[in-house]
């Protein structure tokens, strides 16, 4: 670049070229231009796999054998998160307690459910829980034999138990700011109007408290329906296997693990995707009375994240 | 003031007429003695502006008031509920619940609960204190809502009201408990200036027209002038200097009040 040079910027040309450039990119929709990112990412994967001669027959042939799993993986996940969404819920009433035994309970509760590894759970309730029930009938003989045998759960059955537990234990702390984060102002109103604790609860704290709590709690629930496949470690039959197991089982019996784990990974991505709509339809119902303009999202739409200056 | 001379005789004889006695308040956050030691008692009828700098304490009694705090030391009598503070058993949260059935409050940011419509907000006190009669909370609620001006807004969400008219519907709120007292608690501090009139006006319209006994922490000397009765200055934790408006204004004993009254008028 001369001294004497007239343009400022990029004097060179080659900096026009990628003025020019930028000007052109943005005029095409961002939304657009994401896509277009997606369609190329997929692109280099699909050649990739055709380069490692990817057996697409053998995957629809056994697609339907690995899909059949999603009724295990979606029962172990609802059961899951019904569980630890009312263990959350007593817990974080628990954690708010001025009373001493709810207070220590919730909080002995809490830091072993996330103190402890998820997989370290289920084994403690697949196979200890059977052997300490079995120790201690032996010992007292007056309980009857049988009870012990309560204790020998299904592994998917033990798995979901485990996973209730251990989510109910990280959710419980999200209930808990929910209800904190309302409790102030709202709280204080609500006493000011002589209302009794229950219905402070039911008609002030609750209904807003659910509001902050949907978002993460749906994060959580997806984070599970992916969790579901530690149940696998935990040996179960063939015949009530999950997606993870079944593609297990199939890819390692024909020596097809990428096409097999591509098939698991893929049914695992459609369901998270799936929920997230749901949520994002969820959470823009109850956002009603936080929105200043009919028809407008608390959040604002379609602006990406990092389109913020 | 004509009442000066019988609250010298003590709770006997004129204690119909007492809306709300406070005796011996003290009120302490951990080392921080906020309220040292008040006395003072309202007047059926009468509006009371306490003012002063903040953390004198004129909102912490306020809050003591309806037992949002509680009394370090000291006792509150309203409606016949004479309590002090100490460890919250199931009969007193109860003890107090009921004396909030007779306390309305007004708070600085409002507080109306942002996920029920206006009428819903209105109407929510009523309902939870066991008036099943829907219909009639609801006329009442609407009648309300005209009182102060905003009818139009019933079935809107707070958040699509101005701060001014949420401030209203707050008022709304309380009254629709139909209380024996009114606390204020800076009910104007938050609203742009342009917007604090409405609510004074509302605020007014409550002491002149229905002689609402007031308690009314604010800032705003204009209202006082105007509306209180008695005028309260409050100084690190104690009432310094109190009398009607006048007085206050023209004849202050106090080189304390005269200082504060000269940096806000």
């Amino acid at each position: 670049m001369t001294p004497g040079s007239s343009t400022v910027l990029g004097g060179d040309g080659s900096g026009d070229r990628r003025e020019r450039l930028a000007l052109a990119s943005a005029r095409i929709p961002f939304r657009l231009k994401v896509a277009a990112v997606w369609a190329a990412i997929f692109a280099v994967l699909a050649f990739f796999f055709w380069l490692s001669q990817f057996d697409t027959d053998w995957m629809l042939d056994n697609l339907s054998f690995i899909a059949a799993g999603l009724r295990f993986t979606i029962a172990i996940a609802l059961g899951g998160i019904v569980l630890a969404v009312v263990l959350a819920g007593l817990g974080a009433l628990g954690r708010l307690s001025s009373n001493s035994i709810a207070y220590g309970v919730s909080g002995f509760y809490v830091s072993f459910f996330r103190g402890t590894p998820l997989i370290v759970q289920m084994f403690l309730i697949y196979l200890a829980l059977p052997q300490v029930a079995s120790n201690l009938v032996d010992r007292f003989p007056t309980i009857p034999a049988e009870y012990a045998n309560w204790f020998i759960l299904e592994a998917a059955v033990a798995g979901t138990l485990a996973l209730g537990l251990n989510y109910g234990a990280y959710m419980t702390e999200i209930f808990r700011a929910g209800i904190q984060a309302v409790a102030g102002g709202q709280g204080e109103a609500a006493d000011a109007l002589g209302m009794t604790h229950r219905q402070k609860m039911r008609k002030v704290v609750l209904p807003q408290a659910f509001r902050i709590i949907i978002p993460p709690t749906g994060n959580e629930f997806i984070a599970m329906m992916k969790d579901t496949a530690l149940v696998s470690f935990l040996g179960v039959t063939a015949a009530s296997a999950e997606i993870f197991r079944r593609s297990q089982l199939a890819g390692q019996a024909d020596i097809r693990n990428l096409e097999a784990y591509v098939v698991a990974a893929g049914l695992y991505w459609a369901l998270t995707a799936l929920f997230t709509v749901f949520q994002a339809r969820l959470e823009q119902r109850v956002s009603r009375g936080y929105v200043r303009l009919p028809g407008q999202s608390s959040q604002p739409k379609g602006q990406p994240h990092g389109g913020l200056p | 003031m004509s009442t000066q001379a019988s609250r010298e005789t003590g709770s006997g004889a004129a204690a119909k007429d007492v809306v709300v006695r406070v005796e011996g308040l003290h009120k302490r956050f951990g080392h921080l003695e906020v309220l040292k030691g008040i006395d003072m008692e309202l007047r059926q009828g009468e509006v009371v502006v306490i003012f002063g700098r903040s953390g004198s304490g004129k909102s912490t009694l306020l809050r003591c008031v309806n037992f949002l705090e509680d009394p370090t030391a000291g006792t509150v009598e309203v409606a016949g509920f004479r309590l002090g503070g100490g460890h919250r058993t199931r009969r007193k949260r109860e003890q107090i619940r009921q004396l909030r059935l007779h306390v309305g409050m007004v708070f600085q940011q409002f507080n109306l609960f942002p996920h029920m419509t206006v009428l819903q907000n209105v109407m929510a006190g009523p309902l939870c204190a066991g008036n099943d009669d829907d219909k009639q909370v609801r006329a009442e609620a609407h009648e309300l809502l005209e009182s102060v001006g905003l009818e139009e807004k019933a079935d809107e969400h707070p958040i699509r009201l101005s701060g001014g008219q949420q401030q209203r519907v707050a008022i709304a709120r309380a009254l629709a408990m139909k209380p024996e007292l009114m606390l204020f608690d800076e009910p104007t501090s938050a609203l742009d200036p342009e917007l604090t009139g409405e609510v004074l006006a509302v605020m007014k319209r409550l002491a002149t027209e229905r002689h609402m006994p007031m308690m009314v922490v604010t800032h705003e000397m204009g209202f006082a002038r105007e509306v209180a009765d008695r005028m309260v200055f409050f100084h690190e934790g104690v009432i310094l200097e109190q009398g009607p408006p006048a007085q206050m204004f023209e004849h202050t004993r106090q080189a304390e009040t005269r200082k504060f009254l000269d940096a806000v008028l």
